[in-house]
């Protein structure tokens, strides 16, 4: 009985035809970095994998990870991980009810994109 | 109209079967990983390019060694259950349930593999 009129229900707007808004898509990129960042573990693990096996398959490992295309992917992994850690931040505190607003929404999505990008050019600085 | 009483609809742990758990053990691992995070970035960052001696130097010390073992455990649960949640938003049936079990297999396997790389290095 609970479903007998569920057909009469209203659509949401299908998200084709929905309007990009930094909200939503600062939420979409939390999706895509977070699910991305596994390939990163992978890189990681397999050289780690290849140090602890011996000098041989440290070395095509390690070409790999520093040639040109491994600083590529490492650098948007560097991207990615500090994006998904601010936006992750700024999850916890709409969890704790606060910054809901859309203004304020709307700030924190700028804040998450922009951090991300002085997090990486410190961490490429530093490190 | 649902026929259902006040009781009845607060009563179990809802259509997730496990009530909030995923969504604690979320916010729990974030801040974990939140604490952790820059350290990481700045041990690997730092080791990644080095020689294959350097390197073994590195994770032999406890401090990098801990932390990337523990890194990795936290970060694979977190990613597994955010895997999973993407799964379940895209997917119905039976390839929801098989993409599930790879993204749950593939963090256990990453977490076997850097786990063993470390205690090999370390030790």
């Amino acid at each position: 009985m609970a479903d007998a009129n569920r057909v009469d229900r209203p659509l949401s707007p299908h998200l084709q035809i929905y309007r990009p808004q930094l909200t939503s898509v600062t939420s979409i990129l939390t999706r895509i970095t977070g699910n991305g960042l596994i390939i990163t573990a992978f890189l990681v693990v397999w050289w780690l994998l290849a140090a602890a096996t011996g000098a041989d398959s440290f070395a095509t490992a390690d070409a790999v990870l520093t040639s040109w295309f491994g600083d590529l992917c490492l650098a948007a992994s560097t991207w990615a991980l500090w994006y998904h850690f601010l936006a992750g931040l700024r999850h916890l505190y709409w969890d704790a009810g606060k910054g809901l607003e859309i203004h304020t929404a709307e700030k924190l999505g700028v804040a998450v994109i922009a951090g991300a990008f002085v997090l990486s050019i410190l961490t490429f600085l530093v490190v | 109209m649902r026929y259902l009483t006040d009781r009845k609809r607060a009563e179990g742990r809802g259509a997730a079967h496990s009530g909030t758990a995923d969504h604690w053990y979320m916010t729990v691992s974030a801040v974990a990983l939140a604490f952790m995070t820059p350290a990481f970035i700045y041990v690997m960052g730092s080791a990644i390019g080095t020689s294959h001696e350097e390197v073994l130097a590195t994770f032999s010390r406890p401090f990098p060694a801990i932390l990337a073992g523990l890194y990795l455990v936290v970060a694979m649960q977190h990613f597994r259950r955010g895997a999973a949640m993407m799964i379940s938003d895209y997917s119905q049936g039976i390839t929801r349930k098989a993409l599930t079990i790879g993204a749950i297999s593939i963090s256990y396997a990453v977490i076997a593999a850097g786990v063993f790389a470390l205690a090999r290095i370390a030790l």
